[in-house]
């Protein structure tokens, strides 16, 4: 009970930080926005569907940026994060406190839920308003759009956890967690279109979880058709959900491995 | 009548890194209750000792028991029980000194009223202040104030008045005197030896790692250690002589250049035991 009641405490408490840190709010709160405007501004004449059924930049790279979004908010923020708390102190202080490391881990998640939850909704009020992107109407599609989003940032976050256990120090937490998440991106159709890789690429980017999330998003938000493009030609929904499980089982067993407040003997 | 067990017992405590021993051989009590302020240069050991306490380093040998726990397997329950002012740590610090307080609050069963650790530390001024905008005396009472915010039985204090003002360092003074008198066991590190003695019942010296004096501060360096010295010039040649009557001395003088009568301070003792203390370590 104290464990959970100390998770919401923490949970409060990180997102009030997260929001006064400037450059986690530019560089994971704001990027996917920033580069959904510019590319929907710069390929602003460009149709990116079939002749007969014309589709917008906005509405081409929504989904990717929110997937993205699930990315930053979660593996490069928490990852850099908690090596910067590790090397900064925080942590040994926390080690000489009754806070248990659980409550921590809820403080961590829930701050990548919230904040995801308000990334997501911003990326898809301002390519609705801006850019006249048109939203799924069915319920079944924003059903799951729900589930895509939960596993995908609860998973995101959990991985974000083990990552942080890759830099030597605070200062290099940057240096070592950034290039994973953006070669991630780049490889798993977040700006550059899925379907245009190699075919050997698309099957190492197959591996990882951002690939999955990218195209669980585009069976949300792109119109009905667009799934002949995807791999195998269907949105494989249950593709989706097995990889990205699979990765949280991965996630949890290298965190409860890997994360200790402090190395009792560095 | 049976004594308490003591809330900190120490027993041939050994740490070595590699081939390099930290800690040969330490062996203390504290009391409930008592200010034990261990002393000794940088690199003696002192933090070592205190961070095993903490339950921040496994020990190589030896037995210690924190409040009745072995401080490498004490549980959440039993840190409830500590607080534990570290040295200086470089946190973001994006919060509001009331904010950390009321937040570290909730970690514990029992805490202090947020307002009352922070009228403790004097920083009623500040509490509404981010503390990364706090200058490092100030920040190093916010340290304190959550060392102690929990409402611990044995608070760990390392070097907790590094970069304060002389005034913010009586002000600590206080506050230390007040936990004391409310009953909770300190035991403190310091540089300062004025401080040791202002707040120390009892302390040990440190060096090489080993325990080269233990005993109430007034005592350390036993009897001899504090034998006056009665100092003078004569034909421009300086003279001294240790006595233990330096009024006898003063008089059989007469009215020589320059007649002092010099008690030794902690700070001579400590330093005649710590150059005493290292150099047997390199005869050893």
């Amino acid at each position: 009970m104290t464990t959970l009641r100390l998770g919401y405490s923490r949970i409060g408490y990180e997102v009030k930080t997260y929001f006064r840190q400037g450059d986690s709010v530019f560089f994971t709160f704001l990027f996917p926005l920033v580069m959904l405007t510019i590319f929907s501004v710069a390929f602003s004449e460009q149709n990116f569907g079939p002749d007969d059924a014309p589709l917008s930049a906005a509405a081409f790279y929504l989904p990717g940026m929110i997937a993205a979004g699930i990315l930053l908010s979660g593996l490069q923020n928490l990852g850099v994060d908690i090596a910067g708390e590790k090397g900064d102190g925080t942590l040994k202080r926390f080690a000489g406190t009754p806070l248990p490391v659980l409550s921590y881990f809820i403080g961590k998640i829930g701050q990548v839920l919230v904040t995801g939850i308000l990334q997501a909704a911003l990326l898809i009020l301002v390519a609705r308003v801006a850019f006249g992107v048109e939203l799924p109407t069915e319920a079944g599609q924003w059903l799951t759009f729900a589930w895509v989003f939960l596993l995908g940032v609860i998973t995101s976050a959990i991985l974000g956890i083990a990552v942080s256990a890759l830099p030597r120090s605070g200062k290099s937490a940057t240096a070592v967690i950034i290039p994973i998440a953006l070669v991630l991106q780049f490889i798993s159709g977040v700006y550059l279109g899925f379907s245009q890789l190699p075919t050997w690429l698309q099957n190492v980017a197959s591996v990882f979880p951002l690939k999955w999330m990218a195209q669980g998003m585009r069976s949300v938000f792109l119109p009905s058709g667009f799934e002949s493009l995807e791999p195998g030609g269907e949105w494989n929904l249950a593709g989706v959900a097995i990889v990205t499980g699979i990765w949280l089982v991965v996630g949890l067993v290298m965190a409860r491995m890997t994360f200790r407040w402090i190395r009792k003997d560095s | 009548m049976t004594t308490p067990a003591p809330v900190v017992s120490v027993r041939d405590l050994r740490k070595t890194y590699g081939a390099f021993t930290a800690l040969d051989g330490v062996s203390f009590d504290i009391e409930r209750g008592e200010t034990f302020a261990l002393l000794g240069p940088n690199g003696a050991g002192k933090s070592t000792t205190i961070e095993i306490l903490e339950g921040y380093r496994d020990r190589s040998g030896g037995e210690a028991t924190v409040l009745g726990v072995d401080p490498g397997k004490g549980g959440l329950d039993w840190k409830a029980r500590l607080g534990i002012v570290l040295q200086s740590t470089g946190e973001s610090g994006n919060v509001t000194v009331r904010e950390q307080l009321a937040h570290f609050a909730g970690f514990y069963p029992n805490p202090r009223s947020v307002d009352e650790v922070i009228a403790a530390v004097g920083l009623e001024d500040k509490q509404k202040t981010l503390i990364r905008k706090l200058s490092g005396g100030q920040r190093r009472r916010v340290d304190v104030a959550l060392g102690i915010i929990g409402r611990p039985e044995l608070l760990f204090l390392d070097e907790p008045t590094t970069g304060f003002d002389p005034e913010a360092r009586r002000q600590f003074w206080e506050l230390i005197g007040q936990l004391k008198s409310e009953g909770t066991t300190i035991l403190l590190t310091t540089h300062y030896l004025d401080e040791a003695a202002h707040l120390g019942d009892r302390a040990g010296v440190i060096a090489g790692g080993r325990l080269i004096e233990l005993g109430a501060i007034d005592e350390l360096g036993g009897p001899d250690a504090r034998v006056p010295v009665v100092r003078w010039r004569e034909n421009g040649v300086l003279h001294e002589e240790r006595t233990t009557t330096p009024g006898a001395v003063v008089a059989r003088l007469g009215e020589p250049d320059g007649l002092e009568v010099i008690r030794p301070s902690l700070e001579d003792i400590y330093l005649t035991l710590v150059s005493t203390g290292s150099t047997s370590e390199v005869h050893s």
